[in-house]
């Protein structure tokens, strides 16, 4: 690439006249040199083997972090999952065991309104013998004893 | 063949001994990151290399690796895959720390202190130009590029590349405490 002042460049146009500008000029020379310097020391700076080290490592951690995030939200996902697991097992029993209960309610007032039918039955049919036919009652009984 | 293969491999030698200072001095004045600017030269030369033998000489060889190095640093910032890691951008010196290097030439304490803060500001107001503009300033007054060469590496018009140079260079007087 040239080695032409760019200042010269801009003359015509857009108003800029550089050249007049020493102020301009000398900023951006030293900025060049600044550059050429600081690149100049870049490339003859001692190198060492840590660069692709750097990067592995770098990207070591992110996988290590990445596999860390993973692990954690498997972890709490899984102990959520199980946690609602336990929880449907428990509203599962439970619900078995009042079903259960409810049906051994049933079964227990079914059967004491069966009693109560069977007593009133009883009751009813078993009524005392009317004083009219006490005498008959009696002889009935002698014959028996004989 | 093989001697062609071999040719071909001592020229693309020769070209990365002659451009390679001047690859990694754009990167390098662009991102202010050694490491980086290292990092896409290197890119830049391998993918010059896969590349040799498509190059047809119809610009020099240092503007078409000027290019190269021109889309490499325009990838490395656009690129989504890469945005998580912009945190790279940390690793760019700060402006102040950029403005230390001078040339040893200069006589005096406080002349070193002038050049220094004229540095300073010349790096603050290339911080606020655009890429484009930035580009443009940094091939022409870094590398001395000549506008025709500027409009080559960048794949601009002229007429485009003067704008941008005239828009940065009035940025720069700006931020000089100049008058446009």
């Amino acid at each position: 690439m040239g080695e032409q002042n760019g200042l010269q460049v801009l003359e015509d146009g857009e108003g800029l006249h550089p050249q007049c500008d020493e102020a301009l000029d000398e900023a951006l020379r030293d900025f060049r040199l600044s550059v050429h310097a600081w690149s100049d020391a870049a490339c003859n700076r001692p190198r060492t083997a840590l660069a692709p080290a750097h990067r592995r490592r770098v990207w070591r951690l992110a996988a290590g972090w990445a596999l860390g995030c993973a692990l954690v939200a498997g972890g709490v996902s899984g102990g959520f999952y199980e946690h609602h697991q336990r929880e449907m097992k428990i509203a599962a029993a439970r619900a078995a065991e009042q079903q259960r209960l409810a049906a051994e309610q049933r079964d227990r007032l079914a059967k004491e309104e069966e009693e109560d039918l069977l007593a009133k039955v009883d009751r009813d049919i078993s009524r005392e013998v009317p004083s009219a036919m006490e005498p008959l009652a009696q002889l009935m009984d002698e014959d028996e004893t004989r | 063949m093989p001697e062609a293969n071999e040719i071909a491999a001592e020229e693309f030698s020769a070209v990365v001994t002659r451009h390679r200072p001047q690859i990694f001095r754009f990167l390098l004045a662009s991102t202010r990151d050694m490491d980086l600017a290292e990092t896409l030269t290197q890119e830049c030369f391998l993918k010059a290399h896969r590349n040799w033998a498509s190059f047809r000489g119809e610009s020099s060889a240092m503007t078409w690796l000027m290019r190269i190095a021109i889309n490499l640093q325009k990838d490395h910032w656009r690129n989504r895959r890469m945005q998580f890691w912009r945190q790279t951008r940390t690793n760019a010196v700060d402006l102040d720390e950029a403005s230390e290097w001078l040339p040893s030439g200069e006589s005096s304490v406080e002349q070193q202190l002038l050049a220094r803060e004229r540095v300073g500001q010349v790096w603050k107001a290339v911080e606020s130009l655009s890429e484009r503009q930035r580009t443009v300033f940094l091939l022409r007054y870094v590398e001395e590029a000549e506008l025709s060469e500027i409009a080559r590496a960048t794949g601009l018009s002229e007429g485009t590349v003067k704008a941008h140079l005239s828009r940065a260079v009035a940025r720069v007087r700006a931020g000089l405490g100049g008058k446009r």
